[in-house]
């Protein structure tokens, strides 16, 4: 059933908040048009949140390709920058390396990639350094 | 109760112009740390925070907050506000510190 399958992409500007954060609205959007359940919704739009911010802030901007099936959110956020050194390290609660201009603007809790991990069914972080981080989400629907 | 109708009461200054001020007000939620208001604000609470960027209309637009309140007078950007009346975010300000704001909510919601 490819036809049931619909695909979304967008550019995530490095740095640039003016539109941090409008990938995942549309996304959420489109999901309210399809009439998934609201808290599927939720957790797919908060999970793709983070990660978009994670690209605009730590990774000089990405892309971000969505599928949508009738099981499951498919969530692809890909960057070329830094990379993570260490994922594990990354993942913990608290832990940031945000600078103290971003943590101004309220980012830098150290809660992002916690959060995706709480709201993915299924979470894959590809990363290198030097190379940049690919940050795989998916959400059951059913 | 309303938005319109908290905006009213508290004599808060509605900054967005439009037309979703009907929503209902389940409670309110305080912080200024956008990724812990992601994952623990509730819909239809009302929002305090301190920051007036335009990302303050993303993360109310993904939690469905049901308004976001700026204490203190705080100037809102322009850019905010426009970015607010698009996505139908009701933005309210107040004179009132985010404590006095809890207090003062928690009195008319109970
Ligand atoms: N795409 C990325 N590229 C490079 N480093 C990243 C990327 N995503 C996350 N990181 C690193 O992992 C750390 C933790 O990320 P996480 O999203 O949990 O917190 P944060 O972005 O610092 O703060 P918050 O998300 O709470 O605003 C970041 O501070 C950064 O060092
Ligand atoms: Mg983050």
């Amino acid at each position: 059933m490819s036809d049931s399958i619909i695909n979304l992409s967008y550019n995530i500007p490095a740095n640039d908040f003016t539109f941090a954060g409008e990938a995942s609205s549309n996304v959420k959007k489109m999901l309210s048009q399809l009439g998934i359940n609201p808290m599927v919704i939720k957790r797919a739009a908060i999970a793709m949140y983070e990660a978009e911010i994670n690209a605009v802030i730590h990774g000089g901007g990405g892309i971000a390709d969505i599928q949508i099936s009738p099981e499951k959110i498919f969530i692809c956020i890909k960057d070329e920058g830094p990379g993570i050194p260490d994922v594990e390290v990354a993942m913990q609660e608290g832990y940031s390396t945000a600078p103290e201009y971003i943590r101004e603007m309220g980012f830098g809790a150290g809660m992002g990639l916690p959060n995706i991990k709480r709201y993915a069914d299924e979470l894959q972080i590809d990363t290198e350094v030097g190379k940049g981080t690919t940050v795989k989400i998916t959400i059951n629907i059913n | 109760m309303k938005v319109n109708e908290l905006a009213q009461k508290l004599d808060m200054k509605i900054l967005t112009g439009n037309e979703t001020l009907f929503k209902d007000i389940t409670g309110v939620y305080v912080c200024d740390l956008l990724s812990w208001v992601m994952s623990h604000a509730e819909k239809g609470n009302a929002w305090i925070t301190i920051h007036t960027h335009l990302n303050i209309v993303a993360v109310a637009l993904l939690t469905e907050v049901s308004c976001v309140i700026i204490p203190e007078n705080l100037a809102v950007e322009e850019n905010t506000i426009k970015k607010a009346e698009e996505e139908g975010i009701v933005i309210l300000s107040s004179s009132l510190s985010a404590y006095e704001l809890c207090y003062r909510i928690h009195e008319l919601l109970a």
